[in-house]
């Protein structure tokens, strides 16, 4: 009977030494980057690291994976904060990276000067998804705060992408003719009220709409609309571009206090510098993102409709201001958003 | 796939099942009792499983194969059998531990050891991973130690372990505190009494008696360990093709579009849950016919 105690403590011993292995994976010549990032971005980076490992083993011969998470872009940043080992974050709004910045220290407070273009190399908007033939006839702001309209988004505590659809409300309905504060709140609350779930990540709100057919209008991410009429054809949805919206700005850095611990500072410095690239660019516009350089912007210039845009900057005074008005505990989108009413 | 017999019934020998069913109902109230039994089974527990299958054919079978053999399919199938393979045997010991010291034994603090033994299915999984979190993580009560000493125990493979041990922790030992209160100390003593040591009493005594309880705890055990969402996508960080198990793969190719493949994967963990009642049944037959045989060598040397 001795030998159950063996063969306990030998699977024991097998667990461990496996789990030993799978841990000391990223040594040797090869170097293993992890990305964390927000919802929509999986098909971005699956393309751009490709790409990045190719043009990195030309330059340095080194072997280089990139890893991938993604997830609510809040939930990603609390993950950083609480241990997640990421050597870069690229997320949907420059609050999120702030917060790892504010709430573990991990990278400096002015790291959005670091990059050009306020480190994003890339820039979407917000847009509306509807049924084929749009049968509730919707075309603005306004026709999602009408009654017995279903919307679609996600929720903007978790999510970045929720918080671009909210601002991007606020905006519209403070730039109306005799718009005021009062008048924004007063229409964001209508059109939360017409909501009748809030998933925690835009990817989640996406398969709501188009898989579950919940829903008459899916507010979401440019590139996501675009890319769920690409995956699933464009026979069942159609996309409705609004008279105005938000100029989407998703922020990417180094995060110092894991690359210097893991040594991949040079590597992941140029990861990001890549994005700015002709061929990063490239890679952007191809997975709908808008691309920051003039020459490839001109050239899929025909894909992206013209949207009058306005900046956080111009509406709000910046990501900290509005994350603490409007999203902070106890702030205007709690005061608005009561779920079952 | 819950696969829990009603207690009262599970011990019973054949002969007393038969006796229980002969009531005196109706034909038609039989029939209609009936009917509406398989109905409400196919709706909810054949229908589904048959979905699960045709969507993972739906593309046909080389695209079900190639999806099964995406490297991070592959390495969420090793980290779910890892996983797995150190939960189930570290809980099978500490189960008929905690089993053993309950059935057997009186002292102080019994019935609180018996609460926390139940605490996993009583406190929602999500919970239970953000326990680790609150405890390992950055921020966390051990966190800044460990990033000290470079130790990863959340978002990495050990938090996956720990949060599935935790929430398998309570199926071996609630399997066998029953059936070892039941079986009384009786043969332990006479054990005891001959000389037997403490090693030998349990190894040669208790253990024989318990081993059919033991196997079908342990059944339980490793489906619950491979099929756990909640708590481990919590500590999982979802690192594709490193800290993802199965059913967090299933999760993630559905929401990229991957339906079939998303199908496939879970198509495996379905075929785990069919695999799992075969063996039951099979454990479940061994252990009657057994019960059956020594009752008839105890009849047999009664005679002689």
């Amino acid at each position: 009977m001795k030998g159950k105690v063996l063969v306990v403590a030998g699977l024991l011993l097998a667990g461990l030494l496996a789990l030993s292995s799978v841990q000391g994976r990223a040594q040797g010549g090869e170097v293993t980057l992890l990305n964390v990032s927000y919802d929509p971005t999986r098909e971005l980076y699956q393309d751009f690291n490709q790409a990045f490992a190719k043009y990195w083993k030309a330059k340095t011969g080194q072997t280089v994976t990139v890893e991938q998470s993604h997830g609510g872009s809040s939930k990603q940043a609390r993950g950083v904060i609480d241990g997640l080992q990421a050597d870069v974050v690229t997320l949907a709004l420059a609050y999120d990276i702030d917060a790892i910045s504010q709430n573990a220290g991990l990278l400096p407070a002015d790291w959005q000067k670091r990059l050009p273009q306020n480190s994003t190399p890339y820039t979407s908007t917000i847009v509306f998804l509807v049924r084929k033939g749009n049968p509730k006839q919707i075309k603005d702001w306004d026709d999602l705060v009408k009654p017995g309209i279903s919307v679609i988004t996600p929720n903007p505590k978790t999510s970045g992408g929720a918080r671009w659809n909210y601002v991007a409300a606020w905006a519209y309905a403070l730039k109306q003719p005799g718009g005021s504060e009062q008048k924004a709140q007063e229409f964001v609350k209508r059109l939360y009220k017409n909501v009748p779930v809030l998933d925690s990540g835009a990817r989640g709100s996406t398969t709501t709409f188009v898989q579950r057919e919940i829903g008459d209008v899916l507010i979401a991410w440019e590139n996501e609309a675009f890319l769920s009429i690409k995956e699933l054809g464009a026979e069942k949805i159609e996309i409705v571009v609004p008279s105005q919206s938000i100029l989407a700005e998703p922020p990417v850095s180094i995060v110092d206090k894991v690359v210097d611990k893991k040594g991949t500072r040079k590597v992941a410095q140029a990861y990001l510098e890549y994005l700015y690239t002709p061929e990063g660019q490239e890679i952007a516009a191809k997975n709908y993102y808008r691309p920051r350089l003039d020459s490839v912007a001109k050239k899929y210039a025909s894909i992206f409709p013209k949207i009058k845009l306005v900046t956080i900057e111009e509406v709000f005074g910046g990501w900290q201001a509005a994350q603490k008005k409007h999203f902070a505990d106890g702030g205007v989108f709690d005061q608005i958003y009561q779920p079952n009413q | 796939m819950a696969t829990t017999l009603p207690l009262s019934t599970r011990g019973l020998l054949p002969a007393q099942r038969v006796a229980t069913a002969a009531t005196g109902e109706s034909a038609v109230v039989r029939w209609v009792l009936i009917g509406v039994a398989v109905l409400f089974l196919a709706l909810f527990i054949f229908l589904p499983l048959a979905i699960v299958f045709s969507q993972a054919f739906a593309k046909g079978i080389g695209p079900y194969w190639a999806s099964l053999r995406q490297p991070d399919a592959l390495s969420a199938i090793r980290l779910t059998l890892l996983a797995a393979g150190i939960a189930v045997p570290l809980n099978l010991v500490f189960g008929v531990a905690a089993a053993w010291a309950i059935g057997k034994f009186e002292f102080f603090g019994k019935s609180l050891l018996i609460t926390l033994i139940d605490l996993p299915f009583s406190v929602s999984p999500v919970v239970s991973g953000l326990i680790y979190v609150l405890l390992f993580g950055l921020q966390g009560v051990l966190g800044p130690w460990l990033a000290r000493h470079n130790l990863q125990i959340i978002f990495a493979v050990p938090g996956i372990v720990l949060a599935t041990i935790f929430v398998t922790f309570p199926f071996v030992a609630r399997e066998l505190i029953p059936l070892l209160q039941a079986q009384g100390q009786e043969e332990e003593e006479a054990a005891l009494a001959l000389g037997a040591s403490g090693w030998q009493t349990f190894f040669r005594v208790s253990l024989p008696n318990i081993k059919w309880g033991l196997l079908y705890g342990v059944i339980l055990c490793n489906a619950r360990a491979m099929g756990e969402f909640g708590a481990v996508s919590v500590v999982s960080g979802h690192i594709r093709g490193r800290t993802n198990t199965m059913p967090l793969h299933v999760e993630i190719l559905y929401n990229e579009y991957q339906f079939s493949a998303a199908f496939a994967v879970a198509s495996l963990l379905a075929l785990l849950a069919l695999a799992t009642l075969l063996v039951k049944t099979l454990v479940e037959w061994r252990a009657r016919r057994q019960l059956a045989e020594s009752a008839r060598w105890d009849g047999e040397e009664q005679i002689a």
